[in-house]
């Protein structure tokens, strides 16, 4: 996984609630069996004015040129500013590799949905929770002025605009500390082998149904 | 000190290590997987050269892309070459690594979050996890269930474990009886309609008051599967005499002496008397009514004797502009009644509701009568190969078919439509699945949302109808 430490990128406005899973990225492109490529399928009911179909080339495609994306203003942000909720529905991990492929580092949002949530931190990808007051006024910015960007310090815990306002989010240790140094988190996971296997060796005295049955 | 809840036991019970930095390690006892998010994790133990930790926690089926018709011819019946390669690369990992595999031509082969509890590889008191949300299912049987996304399924593979951080405890209680003709699903339908698709974030839901403690396991997982469309990942019910008798007799569940401690154990996994929830909702079980959902998410949803909702009343100018996007979607106009909208299919099926008493409660709404001429398709699709057998063994698929009704072989089918099955622009469907998002069912296709009994008497009418009035 890529490390994220700082970041300053172009940002984006998402502006609809309970942006859910499927409209990411719909279901057709949930066929493959890789991790990469999704990008120029990101959004793309809304992006495309067509139905898009799995191993098309998307540069011949009719555009729909209402969609933020789709601006050229916006083409290479980096930084996506949403509403509330999200992420929700589907724990589909596409959505993130979607995002991250298209170009994206970090997620801003009021809340996001809580399997969205996790799966983004295994991909490089931050997502930052800011109240919707901070969020409404990042919109506003966004929209006023072209090219406005954001500098994300994950270390320091900080969003800071070109005005040099900064506000201040909340992230959980684990989670910022595989982050910030790219862990891969199975890695870390196994050097406690020794406590997973007393844990399975004392739940077998206890439970031992839940062992050797039916598999 | 106050008591523990039925989450914080199944915490405790599945605790192996609680770290400095507030993270947890939590063992898990099942793990579900189907072909369409797992392949990569699959690669990714292949690249690092990894074994899956224990074999005999894992069980598979392909379920998202399988076909509803023509079965016999197993994996070559899969018309789409991509969705083939993604079964055929589930089979191909499963006998590699030397998992336990329902295949697809397996009687047993069926929805993951159907074959886990018919098999009894859902037991009362496991972790379970499985990538795919709607593994909150698993939580009716007393169980710390939730959906895990891609590399998760790598990290239980490879370890048996998950990293998580303890949620909140909220309990939503269902107090009274429900009345005639309305089931578990108009009962989540409410809940969220009430909480919004964010009331459960961050927070494990407890379903619980007479009106739950009265439900058959199917309409409980019915409940607990769209936990996540509440915003929870994990939405459980406590385990009763109920769940026992539904999980004694199963293949996977312990036998004998064996099976005698295990109930002793079950009949712990409820909460106590003096637990302390962060957040409790309540409803009262009589009054709610049959549940339509009108717009583009679970929370938008009105009870069938209602209007759709006029944007102009919501103050709220966030939701006021998702009130007028859904409505465009939908193709519907303000203040018209839910029973006013006309629809071109139907569908009952899905992980939500495609269990033998789903099936039943339909039929006895179609029996005798006929689909309306008015729609384009009706079609039931049953959640596993033995419900399909349990259902013709008691002459529900003649009463559907004789309705004018499909009856097709088990699989996600239309619910997501990554199958065959989808809706076309613009059309309207009666389902009885879980999502209604944009394009869910197909691009531009329009989802209502309804329990078995509504859609059957949907389809029977063309439009909705209050299914309470067919039962008169």
């Amino acid at each position: 996984m890529r490390a994220l430490k700082q970041h300053q990128g172009i940002v984006a406005p998402m502006d609809r609630s309970n942006v859910d899973t499927d409209m990411i990225i719909p279901k057709q492109f949930l066929k493959s069996i890789k991790r990469t490529g999704f990008g120029p399928n990101l959004f793309d009911e809304l992006r495309y004015m067509d139905e898009g179909k799995p191993d098309q080339d998307c540069s011949q495609r009719p555009i729909n040129p209402d969609f933020v994306l789709n601006q050229d203003r916006y083409k290479n942000a980096s930084v996506l500013l949403a509403r509330r909720n999200f992420g929700c529905g589907s724990s589909r991990e596409h959505a993130p590799w979607a995002l991250e492929d298209f170009g994206f580092r970090v997620i801003i949002a009021p809340s996001f949905a809580d399997i969205f949530y996790n799966n983004c931190f295994k991909n490089g990808l931050l997502p930052i929770v800011l109240n919707e007051e901070i969020v409404g006024q990042l919109f506003r910015e966004t929209e006023a002025e072209e090219g406005y960007h954001l500098s994300v310090d994950l270390e320091a815990k900080t969003v800071t605009t070109p005005s040099g306002e900064f506000f201040s989010f909340e992230v959980d240790d684990f989670r910022r500390h595989c982050l910030l140094n790219g862990l891969d988190d199975i890695g870390v996971t196994l050097e406690d082998a020794g406590a997973i296997r007393a844990y399975e060796e004392s739940r077998r005295k206890t439970a031992p149904w839940l062992f050797g049955a039916g598999g | 000190m106050a008591g523990k809840t039925l989450y914080d036991k199944l915490w405790d019970d599945h605790l192996v290590k609680q770290r400095d930095d507030g993270s947890a390690l939590i063992y898990i006892d099942r793990h579900l997987l189907h072909e369409v998010t797992s392949p990569q994790a699959f690669e990714g133990l292949r690249l690092a050269g990894r074994k899956p930790w224990r074999l005999d926690a894992n069980l598979a089926t392909p379920d998202h892309n399988v076909p509803t018709t023509d079965r016999e011819r197993g994996v070559e019946g899969i018309v789409d070459p991509v969705s083939r390669i993604q079964v055929e690369t589930l089979d191909k990992n499963c006998d590699e690594f030397g998992i336990l595999e329902f295949k697809i031509k397996d009687q047993r082969q069926g929805i993951v979050h159907v074959i886990g509890p018919e098999q009894g590889a859902t037991l009362p008191g496991m972790s379970i996890v499985c990538g795919d949300s709607h593994t909150s299912t698993h939580g009716a049987f007393g169980c710390l269930a939730h959906g895990i996304g891609t590399s998760e399924v790598e990290h239980v593979l490879a370890t048996q474990c998950l990293v998580q951080q303890k949620m909140k405890n909220m309990l939503v209680k269902v107090n009274g009886k429900l009345g005639p003709g309305v089931t578990g699903k108009d009962v989540v339908l409410a809940i969220i309609g009430k909480i919004g698709t964010a009331g459960g974030t961050g927070c494990a839901i407890e379903f619980g008051g007479e009106a739950i403690r009265d439900l058959s396991m199917e309409a409980r997982m019915t409940i607990c599967n769209m936990s996540i469309e509440a915003g929870a990942r994990v939405g459980m019910v406590a385990v009763d005499q109920t769940t026992i008798d539904y999980v004694k007799d199963r293949p996977f569940a312990p036998k004998g002496e064996m099976r005698d401690r295990a109930i002793e154990y079950w009949k712990t996994l409820h909460s106590d008397d003096d637990a302390v929830f962060d957040k409790v909702v309540e409803l009262e079980g009589s009054e709610i009514m049959p549940q339509v959902s009108w717009g583009t998410s679970p929370e938008m949803v009105a009870g069938v004797g209602g209007n759709v909702p006029d944007p102009e009343t919501e103050a709220d100018p966030i939701k006021r502009e998702g009130i007028v996007r859904a409505l465009k979607y939908m193709g519907l106009k303000p203040n018209m009644p839910i029973t006013e909208i006309k629809l071109d299919r139907v569908f009952i099926g899905s992980c939500t509701n495609s269990r033998i008493e789903d099936l039943r409660e339909a039929a006895a709404v179609v029996k005798g009568h006929k689909v309306s001429p008015l729609l384009k398709q009706a079609m039931v699709v049953p959640g596993s190969g033995l419900v399909k057998v349990q259902a013709e063994q008691e002459g529900l698929d003649k009463i559907f078919i004789e309705a004018g009704l499909e009856w097709r072989d088990p699989g996600c089918s239309m619910c997501l439509a990554m199958n065959a099955d989808k809706l076309g622009q613009g059309e309207h469907c009666a389902s009885t699945s879980n999502r209604n998002f944009e394009g869910r069912q197909g691009f531009g296709g329009r989802t209502h949302l309804v329990s078995p009994a509504m859609a059957a008497a949907a389809a029977i009418n063309g439009h909705f109808v209050d299914v309470r009035e067919m039962m008169n």
